[in-house]
């Protein structure tokens, strides 16, 4: 039963996920940006706004140079995050990849510092009045959601091994549409509940600032109005209008 | 006003405790049924305020990418919290950037997103209500738009373009501000935000012809409406009559003197102020922008180059191409502004700010300084937001920066930065930009104007500091009525080119 549970539970979470973040990206694509508004000093061609977006996303910057307790968190939270996503490639990959048989030691640790990073925020986020403030109890959930699967996934890892031939054997099987038997493992349930939550809501909450900082006009423009004229349609047609 | 005051200074510079509440209030005056009208907008709140506010929201959700963006991408980080000179000075934490974005993203949840419809206790989203709408009104002109935010977020998120819309979309169901609705409303009816006719422009230009020879003995003149001159200045109404930027308006007319530059202002377009902005209305930004394109026009000139003053810079650097078509880059078959762009001399940036003028005049060898002219001044220097981070000069990124400070060294023997967490694009803001500085609004002013009084007394008590240089007319009016509040002289502050009119050696042309 309940591994019919999750592979339909993962069917569902995938197709929302992908078909929600697809849509809302061709939104953000189509929707104009009518004035030029780069935050300056900025680089004034697409080389440097590359510059300056890979910094961004790879490094955090602005971040960086507004608060090094954020930073330090959010960038130990992301940079571990990333880890640990490619370590479970291995699920995915028969025979696994050379370099993803390579991080695993790293990848494995990554889930330590990833709860360090996500608890961290918390923490500023319970404590420091300001950002207290500010939260919503989506803000505080998310961070819980994130948690879990960080607890759920370290305690696979570390203290109640999971059968990961018998998992691995049942994630192909979903890749190929082919049902496989779920080991039976409270964590390992709780892991992939969770994680199906967050691809779920992806696409309809604040998750969405991953795609949203590719399109963010103050970051992905260049600083070049006086040589090239920058016009949106919907602004150009008043041009053609009488009088005008 | 004998009961404003000025907040005391913090011990140092720590993130102060939340107010809650402590800004709350009526906002500024409420335009009049006339001035709104005057401007397309409804006379008075609409009955059915509800339905086009957030249809009207819903228009800039498609139409600003922005908006749409920065809306959906905050995560509630904090970083910007304590980033904002409104905040700081007022501690009310309805001013903290993410918090004023709120105020509209509240709403953009309720009605535009799903979680907000199903859950919206949960996602932090809320009904649409009069209270809301006040709270707004409040809160979106307690923003001078100055972008500082925008500078610390990790997803770029400006509170500026929220702002916009905001008051955007209250002007669009009669909601509208007096402030700024009314100098609008005269920019179009007579050419300037002051509305100072052409014959009271033409006598003050007159007037300083005078003074200037008086104090001289050169003739520097002050040309108006002449066709066939090669610059055209466009420079902030302010510059005409207002202490102390009537003294750069004296500059930019002796730097054209001594380099021979022949220029012209143009009487149906005497304002570089562009509040169209401030309101967030693409309509208003255009029509009072195609007023220079017009001009331009009109004159025949080569040139565009536009005075001191920090939004209007913003708005002539990255806007004016888009808007008007000059500048370059346009389609062949734009005719809209190819016109604009054959006229123009593209040997020079279209349009120039006079301070790249001046430096470019200064690099080429024509003009000569006496440098110890300005030596009762200790000198620094204020980044005005709108330059410093909506705009740019030299063609370089942070070119905004270094060439009005390269002008004052040139023309200046003292000179020191205040601290480096508050220059640059790291500037706070006087507290009076963006559609605030009015008088209804002066304790929201008084406290905007804190974080920079601060680092301000340091070096004058640290360099005996007496003068400081912008080139920002809002910043020159703001400063010279809330510097006083803070025990300060007024007449600390001052032009660059003000300091250009000191030092520079106009011969006998």
């Amino acid at each position: 039963m309940t591994g019919i549970f999750f592979t339909m539970l993962f069917y569902i979470a995938t197709l929302v996920f992908v078909v929600g973040l697809i849509f809302r990206i061709s939104v953000y694509a189509r929707t104009p940006a009518p004035l030029k508004i780069p935050t300056t000093p900025a680089p004034v061609n697409t080389g440097g706004v590359v510059l300056r977006m890979a910094r961004e996303v790879v490094f955090f910057e602005s971040l960086f140079k507004s608060n090094l307790w954020i930073w330090a968190f959010g960038w130990l939270f992301h940079a571990s995050l990333a880890l640990v996503l490619l370590r479970h490639l291995r699920y995915f990959t028969d025979p696994v990849w050379p370099w993803v048989v390579f991080i695993q030691p790293f990848g494995k640790y990554a889930g330590i510092t990833m709860l360090i990073g996500v608890s961290g925020l918390w923490i500023r986020r319970l404590f420091v009045e300001r950002i207290r403030y500010i939260s919503t109890p989506s803000d505080h959930l998310m961070l819980v959601l994130l948690i879990i699967i960080a607890l759920s996934g370290l305690t696979m890892t570390f203290l109640a091994h999971t059968d990961v031939v018998a998992l691995k054997g049942f994630v192909l099987g979903l890749m190929s549409l082919d049902q496989q038997a779920l080991p039976s493992s409270l964590a390992l349930y709780a892991h992939l509940l969770m994680v199906s939550v967050l691809l779920l809501i992806f696409p309809v909450s604040k998750l969405l600032h991953v795609p949203g900082v590719f399109f963010s006009p103050s970051r992905n423009q260049a600083d070049n109005p006086r040589e090239k004229r920058h016009i949106a349609a919907w602004a150009k047609q008043l041009e053609s209008e009488p009088g005008k | 006003m004998s009961e404003i005051k000025a907040p005391s200074y913090r011990v140092i510079p720590i993130i102060p405790e939340l107010k809650p509440g402590a800004m709350e209030g009526k906002g500024p005056f409420v335009a009049s049924d006339k001035i709104n009208e005057a401007l397309g907008f409804p006379g008075q709140l609409v009955d059915d305020w509800k339905e086009r506010a957030i249809a009207r929201m819903g228009e800039l959700l498609t139409k600003y990418r922005s908006l749409k963006v920065f809306m959906d991408a905050c995560v509630h980080c904090g970083a910007c919290s304590d980033k904002c000179h409104y905040f700081i000075g007022t501690q009310d934490p309805k001013n903290m950037p993410v918090a004023r974005q709120d105020l509209m993203r509240s709403i953009y949840r309720r009605y535009f997103t799903l979680p907000g419809k199903l859950f919206p206790k949960l996602v932090g989203a809320r009904d649409l209500t009069r209270e809301v709408l006040d709270e707004w009104y409040n809160y979106y002109h307690q923003c001078s738009e100055c972008r500082r935010c925008s500078v610390f977020c990790p997803y770029g998120i400006d509170t500026a373009e929220v702002t916009m819309a905001a008051r955007e979309i209250l002007a669009s169901v009669g909601y509208g501000q007096k402030y700024s609705n009314e100098i609008i409303g005269k920019v179009h009816k007579i050419g300037n935000n002051l509305g100072l006719p052409e014959p009271a422009l033409a006598d003050t230009l007159e007037g300083l012809e005078e003074d200037v020879k008086e104090a001289t003995g050169v003739d520097v003149r002050f040309p108006m409406n002449v066709k066939g001159a090669e610059v055209l200045l466009i420079t902030p109404s302010a510059d005409f009559f207002a202490e102390p930027h009537i003294d750069s308006l004296i500059g930019y007319a002796k730097v054209f003197h001594a380099t021979g530059t022949s220029w012209t202002l143009s009487s149906m377009s005497s304002e570089a102020a562009n509040f169209g902005m401030f309101i967030g209305n693409y309509e208003q930004l255009r029509k009072i922008a195609l007023r220079i394109r017009e001009a331009a026009l009109e004159l025949g000139v080569k040139r565009i180059v536009v005075g001191e003053c920090g939004h209007a810079w913003r708005v002539a650097y990255s806007f004016w191409n888009t808007l008007t078509g000059v500048g370059e880059g346009a389609d062949e078959n734009d005719r809209f502004a190819q016109m604009l762009q054959k006229q123009l001399d593209h040997r020079y940036k279209q349009p120039s700010h006079i301070c790249e003028f001046t430096w470019d005049m200064i690099g080429r060898g024509a003009l000569s300084f006496d440098k110890d002219a300005n030596d009762k001044h200790i000198v620094t220097f204020h980044d005005s937001c709108n330059v410093a981070r909506g705009s740019s000069m030299g063609g370089y990124p942070g070119g905004q920066f270094e060439i009005p400070r390269n002008i004052i060294r040139a023309v200046a023997n003292n000179f020191v930065e205040m601290s480096s967490e508050t220059t640059r694009e790291r500037t706070f803001c006087c507290g009076g930009g963006g559609g605030v500085l009015t008088d209804d609004l002066i304790d929201v002013r008084v406290k905007g104007a804190l974080p920079r009084m601060e680092v301000l007394q340091q070096v004058v008590d640290q360099h005996g500091v007496n003068f400081m240089a912008m080139i920002c007319a809002i910043c020159k009016a703001q400063f010279t009525k809330v510097m006083p509040i803070y025990g300060f002289d007024r007449r600390m502050v001052g032009g660059v080119h003000q300091l250009v009119s000191n030092a520079i050696i106009l011969g006998d042309k």
